[in-house]
């Protein structure tokens, strides 16, 4: 694309969530830090918690970016896997860069595509060939530790034909800073009968804002399986990723539990464009304020004849404060699919508790009982150390909110 | 076991029992039937103490403890057991897990779903998408689990095909203790391994006590019953110690007359 044209594109506010004055962040490429080691103990107890696993015990490859910096980006010996530095990558590959570089997200669609690709590439890499089948989870992990920092990602994963892997990405502000931007471009190629699982955790710090750009295109017979858990707080995030069904067959699954706590602001979608006859979707959100605020938005697109897609949007209102806001939206543009949503937003009926309570159970075992199975959706593809992780998250978070 | 004193109890502003009297002894169950909408499920539910139901007046008591103004756990931990018409479905916990909570170990709920024929259910959230039968048996499981001194059942044949109208009666009975199994009709793994088939005396004085809501009574073929009561005008009237006769009053003479004519107030 024209560079005057992103240059353009660099004024251009976002389709939805505040506009954010970019200038007002540094975004140099300076690295803080050489390596994850070197992270405060605070940074790695952050990582330890969106799922990074710094032993690296159990994991196929690890990518660390802190702040512009890719610090450590490695695959276990003899895994026919290929993890880089998306910079690295476009020098090495310049024939995929023809094919996939901003193909999937448009660099202009706003101020923040367009200040990433105009930039020096960082972020990942990631490419399994064709037939290629990886068990063990790859890791990445996206840091930000220096304040005032305006941090640039662009990831670019490719499943060729029959490939499978499982991501865990991990995205982190250290506690100490005040002040950033997270601006994160994803998009991801599911080749045919591929599969991708993508379980992504969140835990930025009460000043930081985040802005991720998220587009996987899916082709023929295959599988793309998104976990998204933010349960912290955040200043502003918008993010509203759409998975692009384009082969018969093609299935997606985007699962998102979110916890507002009081001073965090997360407008959240999930949209799904089903383009060919034959595709599946389901999107599945379960949001609880605690007093912060959350915008849950939901599109299906029925592009083609025999689609079926369902949208869920679920929200618990655990305080006075705050709000939840439920937007779910069905677009059909044939007269032969089957597209459906579910939303309700409130309190906890109180016959629920009742029902629990005469089954033994005080008020606040049965209201955290209630909370903890409503945070329960079906999350598939997680090793187990790290389902765990999440599943004593949220039974702590319930048992905390049972009152 | 249960003893309820001149109790009136009002819902959102409006009474709806007036002065009811009832003893239920170590053992007893009696039988609550009545027109629709005369109280019925408001008395089991103020029996249970949910909060909708407010006491105004009278006093109810659960083996000699005043549990009037007990919040309903309470009254659940002492051993009142509830099954309820229409449970509320309660998404993401399943009904293992529910069985569980109510005091089931995993093999228990294990064999009891199989006995009630719920084992497909186990890991569906409770209630969602149940079907009426389904329901009953879902309620019943979690009261097997929960082994109530006191069981409180609110129509529980109503949505239930015929043939399993005698698996919940057989349920019913598992709670209450009553294992009035017939012989040859009973097999030690039907009822869980802690229930004693060859004791065949329903009325036992160490059984349970329950207080079972009914229309058609077809529940009392397979539950043995020791009182009937009719509730009528909110008031409770006709105790018998005949339950099916007083059934098959109301059904060739209809409540009023039945009430007026046959009973007379009723004696004990």
């Amino acid at each position: 694309m024209d560079k005057h044209i992103l240059e353009e594109a660099l004024s251009k506010k976002a389709a939805f969530g505040n506009d954010i004055d970019l200038s007002a962040f540094d975004d140099n490429n300076d690295a803080h830090v050489l390596s994850a080691e070197e992270l405060t103990d605070t940074g790695k107890s952050k990582l330890e918690k969106v799922g990074i696993d710094l032993q690296e015990e159990n994991r196929s490859a690890t990518y660390v970016q802190v702040d512009n910096a890719a610090v450590e980006s490695k695959v276990k010996e003899q895994t026919p896997l290929e993890l880089m530095n998306t910079g690295t990558a476009a020098k090495k590959y310049p024939e995929l860069v023809e094919k996939y570089w901003w193909k999937a997200v448009k660099p202009d669609t706003d101020k923040y595509t367009a200040k990433t690709a105009l930039e020096q590439e960082q972020g990942y890499f990631i490419r399994v060939k064709a037939g290629t089948k990886i068990t063990a989870p790859l890791q990445a992990c996206v840091f930000m530790g220096h304040e005032d920092q305006l941090q640039r990602v662009h990831n670019v994963i490719i499943l060729e034909e029959d490939a499978e892997l499982n991501i865990i990405s991990g995205c982190a502000s250290d506690t100490s800073v005040e002040h950033g931007i997270h601006i994160g471009i994803s998009e991801m190629f599911v080749g045919k009968n591929a599969k991708l699982s993508f379980t992504m955790i969140h835990s930025w710090g009460e000043h930081v804002t985040v802005r991720p750009r998220t587009v996987t295109i899916v082709e023929e017979g295959g599988t793309y399986l998104s976990n998204y858990v933010n349960m912290e707080k955040v200043a502003d995030i918008q993010m509203y990723p759409t998975v692009r069904l384009v082969g018969k067959g093609a299935v997606t699954r985007l699962n998102s539990i979110l916890v507002a706590p009081e001073g965090a602001h997360m407008d959240i979608g999930g949209k799904a464009v089903l383009e060919v006859p034959g595709t599946r979707a389901e999107v599945i959100t379960r949001s609880i304020s605690t007093g912060g605020e959350i915008i849950n938005r939901g599109n299906l697109t029925g592009a083609a004849e025999e689609v079926q897609a369902h949208l869920e949007c679920h929200g618990l209102m655990l305080s006075k404060k705050g709000y939840i806001r439920a937007i779910p939206e069905l677009n059909s543009e044939t007269d032969n699919n089957e597209m459906s949503h579910e939303a309700a937003v409130g309190r906890i009926a109180p016959e629920e508790i009742e029902y629990l309570m005469a089954r033994g159970m005080n008020e606040e075992e049965a209201t955290a009982t209630i909370v903890r199975g409503f945070l329960n959706v079906n999350i598939e593809g997680l090793p187990d150390s790290l389902a765990e992780r999440i599943n004593t998250t949220l039974d702590t978070f319930s048992v905390q909110h049972g009152c | 076991m249960l003893h309820i004193e001149h109790l009136t109890v009002a819902v959102n502003g409006k009474t709806i029992l007036k002065d009811i009297n009832l003893h239920i002894a170590p053992g007893e169950v009696h039988v609550l039937l009545g027109p629709n909408g005369t109280g019925k499920s408001t008395l089991i539910s103020a029996i249970m103490g949910f909060e909708r139901y407010k006491v105004l007046e009278g006093k109810i008591l659960f083996k000699g403890q005043d549990i009037t103004a007990a919040p309903c756990y309470e009254r659940a931990k002492l051993g009142i057991g509830v099954m309820i018409q229409r449970p509320p479905t309660i998404r993401g916990l399943s009904l293992r897990k529910m069985v569980e909570i109510c005091g089931a170990t995993p093999k228990e709920t294990e064999s009891m779903a199989k006995w009630m024929g719920m084992s497909d259910f186990l890991d569906r959230s409770v209630n969602e998408g149940f079907s009426g039968g389904e329901l009953k048996r879902s309620e019943l499981l979690q009261l097997m689990a929960q082994k109530p001194e006191l069981l409180l059942l609110d129509e529980p044949e109503s949505g239930v095909d015929i043939e399993n109208i005698a698996l919940v009666g057989r349920a019913a009975n598992y709670i209450l203790q009553h294992t009035d199994c017939r012989k040859g009709d009973c097999q030690k793994s039907c009822c869980g391994n802690n229930t004693e088939c060859e004791d065949n005396n329903p009325l036992k004085e160490s059984g349970h006590s329950g207080l079972i809501i009914t229309h058609l009574g077809h529940i009392l073929k397979y539950v043995p019953s020791s009182y009937a009561h009719i509730l009528y005008n909110g008031t409770l009237t006709c105790q018998s110690g005949d339950p099916l006769y007083v059934l098959q009053c109301i059904a060739q003479s209809g409540y009023e007359r039945c009430v007026r004519e046959t009973c007379r107030g009723g004696v004990r």
